[in-house]
């Protein structure tokens, strides 16, 4: 098995194992979607037109919720020294590092997102466009988060830090993730965000892991 | 280039430098400040208020300047580990969070009369704001560890982060605005700038100098503090170990 895979699937195994981290997130996607409501009031056409980016940014901070556990176990117990050591380059360790955040934290919110929409009144328009550009966008958080997570390593506050590093590069994410949402709903072409989503994504997926290879080298010099 | 890297090369030169900067900060701030405040026209549309742009305009691409200088100065750091890069980037980007500050501060007053409102979500305001962000992002990130060295390349690392994002930041604020806005507050001020006329052209130009001018010379001091201390620390360190220098000595002999 390639370095890429073993990380992937040993990352995949200690989130299953330690099921309840991915559940609290979850959980929190669920409550802070469902705060909105009692800041916003009750109406349905007032939460119609704010459910989109109420989900995105409810997502946006969950998957930020999560990103210290990408790095931070392994940094303190030393498995990140022997990381950097293997013969895995450490820019493919930092993507399938990423990947597994992906997908243990972003898969289930795509999957509990279409749950929590109806309490928010999105139109059955808004649905499709809602999961394309979630899990077009969801990757490209757990990439850009990655490098924020590498670089507080053995920071003071280092939860609270990396929101303060990552939310002003998460922006164009959730401009064009809340963009294909709209679109959808007064019939414009959704195709448009979601190119760009993808376009961020590749571009995310080029360079983020080099970005995080550099911040977890000096990390554990 | 190398040459400079030297701190007391370095030292010299920017010791040199200082008291020109220093007397050109002064005597344009000298001539600029009247010539905006008074000696120039009030817009026939905006009467006095467009004399804010002296203040905001300068501040504005200094705020966005300083950022570009920051992301070199740290990939210089991190590409040929010049220790003086970092002390530029460093020294830098409090100056560069001001200006930016500054901007927005002068903006949302100007705007204030202009658009009746203090906050207009424009895509120049959005930037502006995400850029004064990433600012207290890099501040708060090289400040927050034990190990000043550590600190230094892991902001130096975010600078570079967010030097690649700050245009798709752009492009993406772009598009949202026009998305959401409506044409009301099509009025901007900058929009005007490729009209402005000879006579606040020749106030903006001097402001600019002493921002500059004013910058360096800030900059050049915040530098001078920074090895001073590094100087400081490292005779500390030398008188604290040398007794044990001694010991070590004596027992080797």
């Amino acid at each position: 098995m390639s370095g890429f895979a073993v990380i992937f699937a040993r990352d995949l195994k200690l989130a299953l194992r330690q099921s309840s981290d991915s559940l609290t997130v979850v959980g929190f996607f669920a409550i802070a979607a469902v705060l909105f409501p009692f800041g916003v009031g009750p109406e349905p056409g007032v939460l119609a037109r704010i459910a989109g980016g109420v989900l995105w940014v409810t997502a946006l901070l969950s998957a930020l919720l999560s990103l210290e556990r990408i790095y931070a176990s392994d940094y303190e117990d030393g498995t990140l020294d022997q990381l950097t050591i293997s013969g895995t380059p450490l820019a493919l360790t930092a993507l399938a590092k990423a990947a597994a955040h992906w997908a243990t934290t972003s898969i289930p919110l795509i999957v509990i997102a279409p749950m929590l929409a109806p309490t928010l009144h999105l139109p059955v328009e808004g649905y499709l466009p809602l999961l394309a550009a979630l899990a077009l966008g969801t990757p490209t958080l757990s990439l850009i988060g990655g490098i924020g997570a590498a670089l507080v390593l053995g920071a003071r506050r280092g939860g609270v830090l990396v929101s303060l590093l990552i939310l002003p590069l998460y922006v164009p994410v959730l401009i064009f993730g809340t963009a294909a949402v709209e679109a959808g709903l007064t019939g414009l072409s959704v195709q448009a965000p979601l190119l760009v989503l993808a376009g961020l994504f590749v571009l995310a997926l080029t360079l983020a892991p080099w970005a995080t290879a550099v911040a977890l080298r000096q990390a554990v010099q | 280039m190398h040459k400079y890297a030297n701190p007391t090369v370095f030292m010299r030169l920017a010791n040199a430098v200082l008291p020109w900067a220093a007397g050109a900060c002064v005597l344009l701030f000298a001539v600029a400040i009247p010539l905006a405040l008074y000696a120039s026209p009030a817009d026939y549309q905006q009467g006095d208020t467009v004399r804010i742009m002296y203040i905001h305009v300068p501040a504005a691409i200094l705020g966005e300047m300083v950022y570009g200088l920051m992301a070199a100065a740290s990939a210089t750091y991190l590409i040929w580990r010049h220790q003086l890069a970092a002390l530029i980037a460093r020294a830098a980007a409090p100056i560069g969070a001001i200006f930016t500050a500054l901007c927005l501060i002068t903006g949302m007053l100007w705007g204030q009369p202009m658009w009746g409102t203090f906050w207009v979500w424009d895509a120049r305001l959005t930037s502006m704001l995400l850029l004064l962000f990433l600012y207290v992002g890099y501040l708060a990130l090289g400040d927050a560890f034990e190990d000043q060295e550590r600190g230094e390349k892991a902001a130096a690392v975010l600078a570079l982060v967010g030097s690649v994002n700050i245009p798709i930041i752009i492009f993406s604020v772009e598009w949202w605005n026009t998305l959401h806005q409506g044409s009301i507050f099509k009025m901007n001020g900058e929009g005007m700038k490729v009209t402005v006329s000879p006579e606040m052209l020749a106030p903006l130009f001097t402001m600019m100098g002493a921002y500059v001018a004013f910058f360096v010379t800030i900059l050049v001091l915040r530098m001078r503090i920074e090895i001073l201390n590094a100087k400081i620390r490292n005779a500390r360190i030398t008188q604290a170990a040398a007794p044990m220098v001694a010991t070590q000595a004596a027992q080797a002999r």
